[in-house]
């Protein structure tokens, strides 16, 4: 299936992919949060029927629909690089990750699409509680739509729910709810999701902390700090334990993205959390680049094994325990595992050349062994490793990944002592005015963007190289098309995205210039 | 209870991927009244009402082409992955036509666009331009064949250096392309009439309406006429065979008297809204050419995959061709989202209120003043 594979394909289509996630990544999460924030901005209007709060909702609404419109834009690329750049990947998960994307179209993004009109163009032709109704639709919407996407992702990490079918040689979805329910799919939605809405209300304390800075508009920037402190405390909180959950979930269906996570290349019973650390230029092992060792470390013990297993004790197994295996601790080494693979597989091509034979009695047999549970938990659990040519490849790249885990971590601790200062200065009635604080506000927002795309090199880098953890590497899911077609659309791409990208936060900073009493701010 | 098999199911889908496709084709006058901005408005104020009025709209055609694409992924993952990682450079620039348009309306006229107004403007021609014919010429792929193989694994492979855009070689593709272009000019004519309250903007387009109306005419006929004339590609439903039938797909509206009649209904739909626009200047004409439209599209969807027929021919290799019982979902995946699919008639209720409870006032120039989101 993979012969004469030209590997700088499968780097380019993950290069090509990884540029649309990451710059589609960078509006959605604005998206997620900010239209709650609006929302919650809108009732508080409703209730008290006071203008300066319309006027409030308006100006976050104008920054809103420029983030969103964006947002669009890369996210219908998203959708058609599965086909386009990965349609062996399309094929093989198609009966499972078609569902949750159907799902999406007809429940959330009509949702969305429709009373976002009635958000922006409403106001003077619908009833205020019409309109309160249709603001909260579209953040329901836009929530809803990333919880189908992310119980794909899920479904990437941890396929669960399906069963192979050797006649069409792909995974069938057999239980709807252990794939729509799956515990990594809850947890990863509730963590990308609580995160967004963090990020939002960063955004919103830091433009309205330049405009105190400004000495402007400065009834508005409170009430919006207020409103974003709350909201950015409660989740910020939150964010904290839907991660501590979603680590859980790591260390039992990925453990070798936990174990590069945190730099654990040796197994340890009691393993301990390093705080925070620094890789040498030297290698652990010789033989990978990727093995570094720390120069510098600070560990805590048994915090890692609680973290993974709620248990001090517990057993962490390290990169070098998942290739070489450990006896001791039940695991396979990489090796045996590629074995099995490849006995899948074979078993699969034997399989399909009794049926284009014609030799009835050899397919069904040969369909009964193939479906059987002992072959399907001894040897098709690990056809993904069939495909692997050097253990090597089983290793994702573990600096990048400490040190964007770590940096994640880090600044969502950071994220929220800053909000309970906020929330400090607010309860005690002191003037949010200092300028060293003011100036912290404003370049917290970079932060947050970082921390947030920080989050999904963790959870995309940290899985290869697999595209279906153990059933399909990355290089087995690409299109057959040409290098060079790819490269091309790369750079497009690349220009495209960038010239957008400029022209939204030209924008953006213009809007924000003008403030909410601004006349819309067109030209 | 009701017994479904999985033949029903696949059927059923095909039709919901027909039915998608069919509004999409007509939810595209917003596409053709892009390219007509300069055309039918002489001034910026008169420029403003069109886009404001066709910037109401674009992202219910938007969600239309994905929900299409996405329901196409979970129905008939075959030709999602056959079609998209084949024909690359037409899907690709499908998709560029899209991604300009998505972010044209709103930083237009936004300060701090430093791409200028005509740069989105003509980024929105284009996407009205390039969206309609190539997505036209695509489909027309269903009915002439596309260079691909599928092996036993259904992984698939293209077999031509040039990415799908050989399509364009097959001038019965181009034609259905055209005519796409041409009726979605006409659509957004009829739909700016209906939405905008503007004398001059409406005798402008009467005249295009006339000019476009012909073309489409002349594209379409020639299309249709053809169709019903070629071969087609049967497949035989117990052993998958595909053979090459003469006159397959008016065997087809033959075999399936409901769309025969569905398909001649839509047809005197568009016509009769061709006539009431051009001779009684009806400013209601878009809901006969709209309801026409979509009969129309669905029914020629409707005879690309059903009565065993092959939904996307291989001219490369005959047996790979795709049909609706070889590149579908799993019984258990197709009936998942039928339950799923039962939202659907709440989605078109609500999508229906609101826009009657929105475009219930016309837009005017007095609106385009005093509204602080106006693009």
């Amino acid at each position: 299936m993979i012969d004469n594979l030209d590997m700088s394909l499968v780097d380019w289509s993950r290069a090509q992919f990884a540029l649309t996630a990451m710059y589609h990544w960078i509006f959605v999460p604005l998206t997620l949060g900010l239209s709650f924030i609006i929302a919650i901005m809108e009732t508080i209007y409703v209730r008290t029927g006071k203008e300066e709060w319309k006027t409030t909702t308006k100006f976050w609404m104008k920054l809103f629909g420029i983030n969103f419109a964006i947002g669009v834009a890369t996210g219908i690329i998203l959708e058609f690089e599965f086909g386009t750049n990965w349609s062996n990947y399309s094929w093989f998960v198609g009966d499972i990750f078609g569902a949750p994307l159907a799902i999406e179209g007809i429940m959330a993004f009509f949702m969305e699409t429709t009373f976002i009109a009635v958000m922006f163009f409403g106001w003077k032709k619908v009833s205020k509680k019409f309109h309160l109704i249709s603001t909260w639709l579209v953040a329901i919407g836009s929530n809803l739509s990333a919880y189908w996407i992310l119980v794909a992702n899920a479904w990437m990490q941890q396929p669960v729910g399906v069963t192979f079918n050797p006649e069409t040689a792909r995974n069938e979805m057999t239980n709807f709810w252990d794939v729509a329910l799956s515990p990594m799919a809850v947890n990863k939605f509730l963590h990308t999701i609580s995160s967004s809405y963090v990020l939002a209300a960063i955004f919103v304390v830091g433009v309205s902390a330049w405009y105190i800075m400004k000495k402007r508009d400065l009834a508005f920037a409170r009430k919006s700090i207020i409103v974003a402190a709350i909201f950015g405390f409660l989740t910020s909180v939150y964010t904290i334990f839907s991660g501590d959950g979603s680590a859980r979930q790591v260390a039992s269906a990925q453990p070798m993205k936990f174990a590069a996570l945190e730099g654990l290349y040796k197994g340890q019973e009691g393993a301990g959390l390093i705080a925070f650390g620094f890789f040498s230029t030297s290698e652990s092992d010789p033989e990978n680049e990727n093995l570094k060792d720390f120069t510098l470390k600070l560990e805590i013990p048994n915090v890692l094994s609680y973290m993974a297993f709620l248990d001090w004790d517990a057993f962490v197994p390290g990169v070098k325990d998942l290739i070489d295996g450990n006896k001791k601790h039940n695991i396979l080494s990489a090796e045996e595992k590629i074995r099995r693979g490849k006995i899948a597989i074979a078993k699969l091509r034997e399989f399909k050349e009794a049926k284009k034979s014609g030799n009835k009695e050899l397919e069904t047999t040969l369909k009964n062994e193939f479906t059987s549970d002992a072959f399907q938990k001894e040897y098709f659990r690990y056809f993904g490793y069939g495909y692997i040519t050097n253990t090597d490849q089983l290793i994702p790249h573990v600096p990048l990944m400490f040190y964007s885990f770590h940096l994640m971590v880090a600044l969502g601790g950071y994220f929220l002592l800053f909000f309970v200062y906020v929330l400090y200065l607010i309860i005690r009635k002191k003037a949010i005015e200092k300028r060293w604080f003011l100036r912290l506000a404003i370049w917290t927002i970079p932060l947050a963007y970082l921390a947030s795309q920080a989050g999904w090199v963790v959870a995309e880098v940290g899985r290869q190289p697999w595209v279906i953890q153990d059933l399909m590497p990355t290089m087995a899911a690409v299109s057959r098309i040409s290098t060079g077609a790819v490269q091309v659309t790369f750079w497009l791409f690349a220009v495209v995205f960038t010239t957008l990208l400029i022209a939204e936060v030209r924008i953006m900073v213009k809007q924000i210039g003008f403030g909410p009493k601004g006349k819309g701010g067109n030209k | 209870m009701l017994s479904v098999s999985y033949l029903m199911l696949q059927q059923y889908w095909w039709m919901i991927i027909s039915l998608l496709g069919a509004l999409l084709v007509f939810l595209m006058f917003v596409q053709g009244g892009q390219t007509l901005i300069y055309t039918l408005g002489k001034n910026d104020n008169e420029r403003k009402m069109i886009v404001n009025s066709l910037g109401r709209k674009w992202e219910l055609t938007f969600t239309t082409l994905v929900t299409f694409g996405g329901a196409f992924f979970a129905s008939f993952p075959l030709f999602y992955s056959t079609s998209f990682g084949g024909a690359y450079w037409v899907w690709m620039a499908i998709l560029f036509c899209f991604v300009i348009q998505a972010v044209s309306y709103e930083y237009r006229t936004k300060a701090g666009n430093f791409l200028g107004k005509r740069t989105f403007e003509t980024f929105l021609f284009i996407n009205g331009l390039g969206g309609t014919v190539l997505i036209g010429t695509a489909v027309g792929t269903f009915f002439n064949g596309a260079m691909f193989s599928v092996n036993e694994m259904n992984f698939s492979q293209w077999e031509t250096p040039y990415g799908g855009l050989e399509a364009v070689l097959t001038f019965h593709n181009v034609a259905l392309g055209l005519s796409v272009f041409f009726l979605s000019r006409v659509l957004g004519i009829m739909y700016l009439n209906n939405n905008i309250n503007d004398e001059q903007i409406a005798t402008r387009g009467k005249k295009q309406i006339i000019i476009n109306g012909a073309l489409f005419l002349v594209f379409f006929l020639f299309f249709l006429i053809k169709l019903i004339l070629k071969d087609g590609y049967a497949y035989n439903p117990e052993t998958g065979e595909v053979t090459m039938e003469a006159y397959k797909y008016l065997h087809n509206l033959l075999d399936m008297p409901v769309v025969l009649v569905l398909l001649l209904v839509g047809v005197v739909g568009v016509l009769w809204a061709l006539y009431t626009a051009i001779m009684k200047e009806s400013k209601t004409s878009i809901w006969y050419a709209g309801s026409g439209v979509v009969l129309v599209v669905f029914s020629l969807f409707l005879i690309a995959g059903l009565n065993n027929t092959a939904f996307y021919p291989s001219n490369a290799d005959l047996q790979s061709s795709l049909t609706i019982q070889n590149a579908s979902s799993s019984e258990f995946t197709l009936t998942t989202m039928s339950y799923v699919s039962i939202m659907v008639p709440f989605v078109f209720a609500y999508i229906w209120y609101v826009w009657k409870s929105m475009d219930g006032k016309k837009i005017d120039a007095e609106e385009m003043e005093n509204d602080s989101h106006a693009y």
